[in-house]
């Protein structure tokens, strides 16, 4: 394998890893924040053990997504050298930016999270969980700006063979930023969503800590059934974007060879040798969603020579796949809704097996999300600007490759069994039972609504 | 002063500032095994470091985006050249950031997360010092900006001998900060490790500063041209005079701390100034493939906009890291862990 493949393989490999440890993070800094705010506004002790709970989960899975971002930060110098030198006046800012304003925050405030429970004042420590998730929120949005400006690059000349900024807030609230910042951030809340609901789940099914799995369970539900209803009216505007910057990328996602009217939009499918498309589809339904008539004309992947598109199947693949998920998200988060309020959600056996399975398959969609945005823009690096072949580093041999490869996999797979287990292993142990809860567990205290308060 | 000029002088107070805070934290994990004698130990080391660490850590990332941004070339020509080197520095970090968190959580791992925090510690520590001696030194480079040497080439003496140089000044950094937070037996030991520390890495200091006026008179003669070069110098002087003798005095560990910190910027500096105008001079053809701040910096816009942000935030950044060293000050405790 030559040493271009070698570095695709390395980043697409790290970063998918990396994008394992984000969302979790997010959308579990997001309930930190919330049970936070719950033990400041009561100081009841079992609201402070569950907002534990959550800073545990937190901050083991922080931890290791700080620790493989760095690779991400580091990649870009070490395997993509002439990228880094063409749009470095550009792309660097963001990453430089990311660090000023998030990183800081959020790792230092996280020492108040793990350390300064006895140390400061609670007022303090709700603030510092507030910063956190807020810091979380800023660095997706540093990475969200650098990433759009490589698919709808604006603000910027080329001058001297590089990329120079013209300006500041073309570049980096370039056509794709908002669409694409949402999409990102709303995904990794259903993530999120869906590993509290898969704990509580987990807690219904062995009946421990009910107290607690009531509370978290229809937080969890509730934000994610808006969240992921949400989703597609977010996603179609990305679409729409797409459509517009990167017509090649959009005619991909649906496998339209022609530029055609009456552009079918397909539920599902497979891309044929001979590169038609089998499945079941919508007729005009592309169309229609692009320009509200079925009339409306879609550029196809023969507007572009061959070389110029991007690999069709896995493009198609993990669209279409991505949109399944989320439609079957809504439909989980929903019905567990709907159980809740009939009080049947306690005992559904089936419904709580069913969440704990979509926290694999939220992590799946988010992954393949991201594998239809970049693979979409093949074969460019920067869309239109600069080809992914192009942007290596010249000098880095695909023996130096396959030693850091492999270097990548061993430790990957030694931290990844590491954080499951310590991840598993919190979650086995549970919050902290405080008498109250205890007694709450026995139905003396709250009644079931006012648990689920 | 050009744009580019001041940008030159900001990266290197971030990776200053990235030297003295995170230095500390770094020697201390590489004294973790030899200063950590019992559990209780152990876990006072890892908590004197537990709430600061990962924001120190940070100063490198931001530091390493700040060259990315500004100086493009550097970036490219550095990361990439110094490929496998610059890997195994990325694996410490992992490592080491990954075993603080989960020695905490995983008990029956404890061993593992422990050597991971030493072996974390200690590469990066040696390997950051080799890299910047090969920076000082110069490195084979064609006109793009690509390294163009071997990775053996980059292990010469002079670069290990930096490398040695800085790793034990990061080691008595990190002595003499466990001696600032700890108590007892521990507080002893660290003492005793930092006073012997000191001296080697005093003396390593000098057989740096000989090498270079011997093998790299460029730098040399940079630095004792110019009145900045003095300036360090004598900042270097100062802040090893006064953390000696803040060493030898009862009580003295905090203002021994600071004085190794100024020892540090003198350092910093001296290898700054040797430097300019090259960010990374080319070895054997100077004059045509060094990449000088003017050469390797981004263009006009991008500076200006990058200055604005870091004139913002710096600032903002140092008030609230002041405000969680206050919030963590005084000696540690061993259950200060139990969170």
């Amino acid at each position: 394998m030559d040493a271009v493949m070698l570095a695709r393989i390395q980043f697409a490999f790290t970063i998918g890893y990396h994008f394992i440890f984000v969302p979790i993070s997010i959308g579990v800094g997001m309930m930190v924040v919330f049970a936070e705010r719950r033990y400041y506004k009561s100081g009841v002790p079992a609201d402070r053990a569950a907002s534990n709970f959550w800073i545990k989960l937190f901050t083991a899975t922080f931890a290791i997504g700080v620790a493989t971002g760095i690779t991400m930060e580091f990649a870009f110098g070490t395997n993509w050298a002439n990228y880094s030198r063409f749009v470095g006046n550009i792309f660097g800012a963001p990453l430089a930016a990311e660090g000023l304003i998030a990183f800081f925050l959020e790792s230092t405030f996280l020492g108040i999270l793990l350390f300064g429970r006895k140390k400061v004042s609670k007022r303090f420590y709700y603030v510092s969980a507030w910063l956190v998730w807020i810091g979380s929120l800023l660095s997706a949005l540093w990475i969200l700006i650098a990433n759009s400006w490589m698919q709808t690059p604006a603000g910027y000349k080329i001058e001297g063979g590089k990329a120079v900024l013209t300006s500041f807030w073309q570049a980096a609230l370039n056509p794709s930023t908002a669409p694409r910042y949402f999409h990102t951030v709303a995904a990794t809340i259903i993530t999120g969503c869906f590993v509290a609901a898969g704990v509580c789940a987990y807690y219904m099914l062995k009946k421990r800590h009910l107290h607690f799995a009531r509370t978290a369970m229809l937080w969890a539900v509730s934000v994610g059934l808006l969240v992921s209803l949400a989703m597609p009216l977010i996603g179609h505007w990305g679409a729409l974007v797409v459509a517009e910057h990167q017509p090649v990328k959009m005619a991909a996602f649906e496998n339209i060879t022609e530029t055609q009217k009456n552009a079918p939009l397909y539920l599902f499918g497979w891309v044929n040798g001979d590169g038609s498309t089998t499945g079941v589809s919508i007729p005009s339904g592309l169309s229609l969603m692009l320009g509200l008539d079925p009339e409306h004309e879609v550029t196809g992947l023969d507007s572009v020579a061959a070389t110029d598109r991007p690999p069709a199947q896995l493009t198609f693949q993990s669209y279409h796949l991505m949109i399944a998920l989320g439609g079957l998200f809504i439909l989980v988060f929903g019905l567990a809704l709907l159980m809740h309020f009939l009080k049947r959600l306690e005992n559904a056996r089936w419904m709580h097996w069913a969440l704990i399975a979509c926290i694999p398959l939220s992590l799946l969609a988010i992954n393949l999300g991201w594998m239809a945005a970049e693979v979409g823009r093949q074969p460019w690096v920067v869309q239109g600007l600069m080809r992914t072949t192009d942007a290596v580093s010249p000098f880095v041999s695909a023996g130096e490759i396959w030693t850091t490869l492999g270097l990548f996999g061993l430790i990957y797979l030694v931290l990844f069994i590491a954080w499951i287990r310590i991840f598993l292993g919190i979650i086995k142990k549970g919050p902290e039972d405080t008498a109250e809860m205890l007694q709450a567990e026995k139905g003396i205290a709250p009644s079931p609504a006012g648990a689920g308060r | 002063m050009t744009l580019a000029n001041i940008w030159f002088f900001l990266v290197a107070l971030l990776l200053t500032i990235y030297v003295i805070l995170d230095g500390f934290d770094l020697g201390a994990g590489v004294l973790y095994p030899f200063l950590g004698k019992t559990e209780e130990d152990k876990s006072v080391i890892r908590a004197s470091i537990g709430p600061i660490w990962d924001g120190n850590e940070v100063w490198l990332l931001t530091g390493a985006g700040a060259i990315f941004a500004a100086f493009p070339m550097v970036y490219a020509m550095t990361f990439s050249g110094f490929y496998l080197a610059i890997m195994l520095v990325l694996f410490g970090l992992i490592l080491r950031a990954v075993s603080l968190e989960f020695r905490h959580r995983d008990s029956s791992w404890s061993a593992v997360w422990d050597g991971a925090f030493f072996l974390g510690s200690l590469v990066p520590s040696l390997l950051v010092g080799v890299a910047l001696g090969n920076v000082i030194r110069g490195v084979p480079m064609d006109a793009q900006g690509n390294y163009i040497g071997t990775f053996v080439e980059l292990l010469n003496p002079y670069a290990l001998l930096v490398g040695v140089t800085g790793l034990f000044l990061i080691i008595q950094h990190g002595a003499a900060w466990l001696a600032v937070k700890s108590e007892g037996e521990l507080h002893g030991r660290a003492l005793r490790y930092r006073r012997v520390t000191f001296w080697v890495c005093a003396a390593l200091a000098v057989a740096t500063s000989a090498a270079t006026i011997l093998t790299v008179s460029r730098a040399s003669d940079n630095v004792f041209g110019r009145p900045a070069g003095w300036l360090f110098l004598a900042i270097l002087v100062v802040g090893l005079l006064y953390a000696f003798w803040q060493m030898m005095r009862e009580g003295g560990e905090f203002k021994s701390f600071v004085g190794s910190a100024v020892v540090i910027i003198g350092l910093a500096g001296i290898a700054a100034v040797g430097n300019f105008p090259d960010m990374v001079p080319a070895r054997g053809t100077p004059e045509i493939t060094s990449l000088t701040v003017e050469r390797a910096a981004s263009e006009h816009l991008t500076l200006l906009v990058m200055l604005i942000l870091a004139l913002i935030f710096v600032p903002l950044v140092l008030v609230y890291t002041a405000l969680i060293y206050k919030t963590f000050w005084g000696k540690t405790k061993a259950g200060d862990a139990d969170y």
